[in-house]
């Protein structure tokens, strides 16, 4: 019975993915592609557990899902912090330009 | 462990740990329709604003429940291995717990300090002036 839950289970995260990978593809920002590779990144930890119960071999699996839990924040992290050092960046430009005129 | 095993244990005298997974499978399953919450919001909000509200609160809570769910579910019998695997995966819960509002927060943040405008009643009413013009 385990099994077809988790059968079920990771069947139906990967369906619910789409929308998210729809938002990652069309996004309007680049933020808004960031939060769905975030969201995305959370649940593949969640679908490595569904692996490993899977396998029976949940021992091994969640090792590798706090491992990319781990990834997937840093690179959250790392590109939102790269974006906003950019954005201080252009608006130290711009203050230059203001106070050279 | 199939329903058969269940009864086996059950018969034998030892602790049954059906309801032990049937909670976890309800869990798993909150999990799951939280999950489809963000995920419809996620398509469906006009704004980055309101998409991170979706997420954010959708995609944490919504993990939560799910590892709490498969932790439980996972759990065959009550020995150190067992405990121990429970455990790890609430650290995973906990980590969670603690990272992605903090994901949130940053992108937020980033998002707020590019001048990303979030939608105000003049863009609605801009937008229902322009519908009523095609019209």
């Amino acid at each position: 019975m385990i099994e077809y839950f988790a059968i079920v289970m990771g069947a139906a995260l990967l369906v619910l993915m789409i929308p998210v990978f729809y938002r990652i593809w069309v996004g309007p920002t680049s933020y808004d592609r960031i939060l769905g590779v975030n969201v995305i990144g959370t649940k593949t930890a969640v679908l490595l557990v569904v692996i490993g119960t899977l396998y029976d071999r949940v021992d091994m699996f969640v090792d590798f899902a706090i491992a990319y839990a781990l990834l997937s924040f840093v690179t959250a992290i790392v590109v939102s912090r790269y974006l906003n050092r950019t954005i201080s960046q252009k608006e130290m430009e711009t203050r230059e330009k203001k106070a050279g005129t | 462990m199939s329903m058969i095993d269940f009864q086996v244990i059950a018969a034998s005298g030892e602790v049954s740990l059906f309801p032990l997974h049937l909670l976890g499978m309800f869990f798993g399953s909150l999990g799951l329709v939280f999950f489809l919450g963000a995920a419809v919001g996620l398509i469906r909000f006009p704004d980055f604003y309101t998409r991170m509200h979706a997420a954010g609160k959708g995609d944490t809570l919504s993990t939560m429940l799910m590892l709490t769910g498969f932790g439980l579910v996972t759990m065959e019998d009550f020995s150190l291995g067992s405990w121990l695997l429970f455990v790890k995966i609430m650290g995973v819960v906990l980590f969670i717990f603690i990272a992605s509002p903090t994901v949130s927060h940053v992108l937020m943040r980033a998002a707020s300090e590019d001048d990303e405008m979030p939608l105000t009643e003049a863009d609605g009413k801009k937008s229902s002036n322009k519908g009523k013009k095609r019209n």
